[in-house]
């Protein structure tokens, strides 16, 4: 793993029993000693612990006016960003001239500056298209000197609130900073997991104290990427480079409430984003596919790529996400199928290993999501 | 107890060999959630894959380890395919086979050697 680059917290996590695997040209902490399935219920239960540094944290610094940046900001997405509070988070994508996404991101609105978070494997990209489209009106700047932390679940609330006790007061996507003997941290009440929690960000010399710091709290166990990606796929959560590309558009995707009013037909600002001709038009008509929560009738995971047809052997879909959901106890699966075939309780079938295995459209979330709005 | 190169032990049992993974191979493997067993009386050769043991990671198989026939399977796996990573050694046998000669045995691994395989 030489090409690799190393996470500051490391040391810390093979000393955590760790198991190190490459993910976005990261060396990235799998499991830790309890395993997947144990750390995905404790998550549940508890609180769980993720270093998830290797996202990438932009600051977007206005040369003028929070306007001027906003309004160039809110070119690139189909989403509201002007109508966007101080304080606040919100989720965003990045959209391509044929309406597929770059990127899925976070950003919040921090007064007077704008934060970023991006997926890790597109984060220079990123940059590069931030810079490309905002040089105009700001300073993209990349954080590059801070470590990211995740603490999810019902107890993330009680384990940070005895370390930040400002944080109790936060609901589901607000924001804040808040200087502590880690050095000021930049706080976002948010996750991917469908708990309630927060996300952290660190200057990398308080990281370690913090880390240890989370982890001396009660019911707070480090959990490793395996958990998260099962996490995030019962609480029917996209994952970048799987379940949307370049090749969906957020209304295949069932992103439609990522795209405020505001922005589509009849808003007061529709349109005039990437890809907006197809994506307004699939708004008003529906589209030709559509991302679905698949349940398999029997016990055998359906991974990605997974072919999935009609009873009558039409191909209609494929699985982009697939495993077994250790709190719904039973294989789950994500893909695309044609939208004639995308009614939750419609019987699909799939190919696993040379045979047809049935499965069934359901619904998502796969696991209720516990945010505290 | 005799260990193929494939993290499979084998046991004699009378006239029958019984076969499952090692520890080293249920821990390498997470978390098992979903166990497919071949049909009874099904003839086997060696290699073939046999048995889908998927973990919460990924899917993986079991091969014959020698020609026989498959004469009992452990259907409790199936219903409850943690047991693989709880008892791999004991409750969580996957199948039985009838071999021609028990000599063909003697080809795989002892405790010691397979101990020095994993190290």
């Amino acid at each position: 793993m030489t090409d690799l680059k190393r996470l500051g917290l490391h040391d810390l996590h093979l000393s955590l029993g760790g198991k190190m695997v490459p993910f976005a040209g990261y060396e990235m902490p799998v499991q830790y000693a309890a395993g997947v399935m144990k750390e995905h219920l404790h998550t549940r239960a508890a609180a769980g612990l993720f270093d998830v540094s290797h996202m990438g944290q932009v600051i977007l610094r206005p040369k003028g006016d929070m306007a001027s940046l906003c309004a160039a900001f809110e070119a690139m997405m189909p989403v509201d960003v002007a109508g966007l509070a101080q304080g606040r988070q919100r989720y965003g994508l990045f959209t391509n001239e044929t309406g597929g996404i770059l990127d899925d991101l976070m950003f919040a609105n921090r007064g007077d500056h704008l934060f970023v978070v991006v997926n890790a494997a597109c984060k220079e990209a990123d940059v590069a298209h931030m810079q490309a489209h905002l040089s105009a009106v700001a300073e993209v700047q990349p954080v590059t000197d801070r470590a990211l932390l995740a603490l999810q679940g019902p107890l993330a609330e009680a384990a940070l609130s005895g370390l930040v006790p400002q944080v109790a007061v936060m609901r589901f996507m607000d924001v804040a900073v808040v200087d502590t003997v880690f050095g000021a941290l930049w706080i976002s009440r948010s996750g991917y997991t469908g708990e309630d929690g927060f996300e952290i960000s660190v200057p990398d010399g308080g990281a370690l104290g913090l880390a240890q710091a989370l982890l001396a709290r009660d019911g707070v166990m480090p959990i490793g990427l395996g958990a998260r990606d099962s996490l995030r796929l019962e609480a029917g959560l996209c994952l970048y480079g799987h379940d949307i590309d370049t090749g969906t558009s957020p209304v295949e995707a069932g992103l439609n409430w990522a795209i405020q009013k505001v922005r589509r037909t009849g808003g007061a600002r529709a349109g005039s984003f990437p890809g907006d001709a197809r994506i307004l038009a699939e708004l008003a008509d529906g589209p030709e596919r559509q991302r679905v929560a698949l349940r398999p009738d029997g016990r055998a995971p359906m991974r990605e790529g997974t072919a999935i047809f009609a009873p009558d052997g039409t191909p209609v879909g494929s699985v982009t996400s697939g495993g077994f959901g250790p709190s719904v106890e039973a294989p789950i699966a994500m893909g695309y199928v044609a939208t004639a075939y995308a009614t939750p309780g419609t019987p699909l079938e799939a190919e696993v290993r040379g045979k047809r295995l049935p499965l069934t459209v359901s619904t998502l979330p796969f696991h209720p999501t516990t945010y505290k709005r | 107890m005799k260990y193929t190169q494939d993290h499979e032990w084998l046991r004699v049992e009378g006239d029958l060999v019984v076969v499952g993974i090692t520890e080293h191979a249920a821990t390498q493997l997470g978390d098992v959630v979903f166990v497919e067993l071949p049909e009874v009386e099904t003839m086997v050769s060696t290699g073939d894959e046999i048995v889908v043991i998927e973990s919460v990671k990924a899917a993986s198989d079991i091969l014959a380890p020698l020609e026989g026939e498959i004469v009992e399977v452990n259907q409790k796996l199936v219903d409850n395919p943690g047991l693989v990573n709880e008892d791999p050694t004991g409750a969580a046998w996957f199948f039985k086979m009838r071999i021609d000669d028990l000599a063909a045995l003697d080809e795989y691994m002892d405790e010691d050697e397979y101990a020095d395989l994993i190290g």
